[in-house]
């Protein structure tokens, strides 16, 4: 009788260890992105596997506010010295809001000379748009920024 | 169909950097629209944007629903060499449009 509850304690206690241990590496995995809706973190997640996504030297510049979502002016600007050595390899745009959570991709080199590309973007409602850069040495980055839309282009989009 | 307005400096020195932006007409599609009678609109959109440089890609973009129509693209590309910059969009289906400008580099 008392083994059996010094095992079920054993149990318990185990089972309380591994458990906050993973609420742990789940806030970890989590955090780059905490305001990001699954959807987002899945798709990160197809792109770029398991690595860790830190914030920093990505700047994303997009409107406060926006009349509609049709066409929303987005520009990613990335800090690296665009060398052969050190040069930002992709960058990838993300919507927690969109139907789909992949918005574009861009492909880039050390021929490019500056990491920064602007284009226009559809947004179904108010969110952060975020946006990740992979460099040459492995290293992913990101950085976000958030419009305020208006009229909702969930049913225009 | 298709118009196509690119901005490319005529010339530009050895190794500056440049802008380059490049604008193309298509309706991009989404596919989540519906029209007045609640169907579907079928999705139309172009997927890829590729730029060469002499022959070199510089800079690629995938397109997903999320770009505006007439998609709009500024980036920048070093002033390697005076060469042709070709740009190519490709849509869903494979159909593809050209153009290309021509830069002196001193």
């Amino acid at each position: 009788m008392r083994t059996d509850e010094r095992q079920a304690l054993s149990i318990s206690r185990r089972s309380l260890i591994t458990g906050v241990a993973g609420l742990g590496t789940l806030a970890l995995i989590r955090s780059p992105a905490a305001a990001a809706p699954e959807d987002v973190i899945a798709a990160q997640r197809a792109l770029f596997g398991d690595r860790e996504i830190q914030t920093g030297r990505v700047m994303v510049t997009m409107p406060p506010i926006a009349e509609n979502g049709f066409s929303v002016p987005f520009e990613v600007e990335v800090d690296s010295p665009m060398t052969e050595d050190d040069h930002v390899v992709q960058i990838a745009v993300f919507s927690p809001r969109n139907p789909l959570p992949d918005m574009a991709r861009f492909h880039l080199g050390p021929r490019a000379g500056r990491a920064r590309v602007a284009t226009r973007i559809r947004m179904s409602g108010t969110q952060a748009i975020t946006a990740v850069a992979e460099m040459s040495d492995g290293s992913l980055w990101s950085g976000s920024a958030e419009t305020v839309v208006t009229l909702a282009a969930c049913i225009i989009l | 169909m298709t118009g196509i307005r690119i901005s490319v400096p005529d010339t530009a020195e050895t190794g500056e950097v440049i802008e380059i932006r490049v604008l193309i007409q298509h309706p991009m599609e989404s596919g989540f629209r519906r029209d007045n009678r609640g169907g579907l609109i079928p999705r139309d959109i172009l997927t890829r944007f590729e730029c060469t440089y002499s022959g070199k890609a510089v800079f690629v973009a995938d397109f997903h629903p999320a770009i505006a129509a007439n998609p709009l693209l500024s980036f920048n590309t070093v002033a390697a060499e005076s060469g042709t910059l070709n740009f190519r969009w490709i849509d869903q289906n494979g159909a593809v449009w050209e153009d290309s400008a021509e830069i002196i580099v001193t």
